[in-house]
């Protein structure tokens, strides 16, 4: 039997202008067209946004949590991967 | 004389605000439970301010609420097509997409209104009447093209309220004197650009504009259908039982 119900979007949006967009949450929609308003409606119905992005979530391939450890671990001890060792010259402002 | 064409234009916003809120908490999916309460808000909006103008204009003390809970079925002026129930999705689209269309080109024109409260409502009001008529648009697309049994539904929903078509474009002795000074718009203005849009809808949905239709007519003299009486007393009930009444 096919599923009747509407497939799932993620949506992504862009606060303002210069900012990146934002996951702000999923929903569904029959499709690409309909789910950016959707998206509209559900998401930046108070002024959040001046732009949508929408990605069908089974488009989308992440890590697995069982990968946690060996992805992201080995990064916890690495103080040296900071770029905190470096004297700032007093005339370099706004670092 | 402009009181009467305020009142006219927000009965029309406020009686559909009320039938496009029934839809909460009732439509086919949360997301577009979401999407029609958003447009009945803007309606809402859209009334409060044409109802709050008419009742300065009268002069007679009547503010927005006296206006949407102390009058009868026989005192509002909306046309009849925003007072016709919601029947099914497809017939809440059809009808959307016929007032979306017919609202879209009064405000795109009401914006150059030499009355200055009229073109600022409709300045604003045009920008969102333009997703209501794509929000409409996108689903009697949908819908028309869809299955077979979709596109019987459009079919029908068209059928429906085609009928209710006709009085969006009728005009009276006030919008006849005040379109002469400038202050609205002339309805029969409205037809040809209406046409061509909800002409052009339909013929990329697969629809036919239903051609046997016996035109209804009768909501701005107030002579309503008796579907706007349930509406008004679910809408007016509680400010009657209470009046005054705040949470």
């Amino acid at each position: 039997m096919t599923s009747t119900e509407w497939p799932l979007w993620e949506v992504f949006v862009r606060a303002r202008r210069g900012l990146s967009h934002i996951h702000v949450g999923s929903l569904h929609a029959p499709d690409a067209a309909m789910a950016v308003r959707n998206a509209r409606d559900v998401y930046t119905r108070r002024g959040e946004g001046v732009s949508i992005w929408v990605v069908p979530s089974d488009q989308i391939t992440a890590s697995s949590p069982d990968e946690k450890d060996a992805f992201f671990d080995p990064a916890a001890d690495k103080v040296y991967r900071h770029p905190t060792f470096y004297e700032v010259p007093a005339e370099a402002k706004h670092l | 004389m402009r009181d009467r064409y305020a009142l006219a234009l927000g009965d029309d916003a406020l009686v559909l605000a009320q039938r496009l809120g029934e839809w909460v908490a009732r439509a086919p999916e949360l997301e577009e439970d979401v999407a029609l309460a958003n447009i009945a808000l803007d309606l809402l909006g859209q009334a409060r301010t044409l109802l709050t103008y008419a009742g300065e204009l009268e002069g007679a003390g009547r503010d927005e609420d006296v206006l949407a809970y102390w009058r009868d079925d026989r005192d509002f002026r909306n046309v009849l097509l925003v007072e016709l129930p919601n029947g099914d999705f497809a017939v809440t689209m059809a009808r959307q997409l016929l007032f979306a269309a017919y609202q879209y080109e009064l405000y795109d024109r009401l914006r150059a209104s030499t009355d200055d409260t009229l073109a600022a409502v409709a300045g604003k009001a045009v920008k969102e009447v333009h997703y209501h008529r794509d929000h409409a648009t996108q689903w009697v697309l949908r819908l028309g093209d869809g299955t077979d049994e979709s596109h019987r539904r459009m079919a029908e929903g068209l059928r429906a309220v085609w009928p209710y078509a006709d009085e969006l474009f009728d005009g009276d002795d006030v919008t006849a004197a005040l379109s002469a000074e400038g202050v609205a718009v002339d309805p029969a203005t409205l037809r040809e650009p209406w046409t061509a849009y909800v002409g052009g809808v339909l013929a990329e949905a697969g629809l036919e504009p239903p051609a046997d239709a016996t035109p209804r007519r009768g909501g701005r003299r107030g002579l309503h259908t008796e579907q706007l009486g349930y509406l008004l007393a679910e809408m007016q009930h509680l400010h009657r039982s209470h009046p005054g009444v705040t949470w």
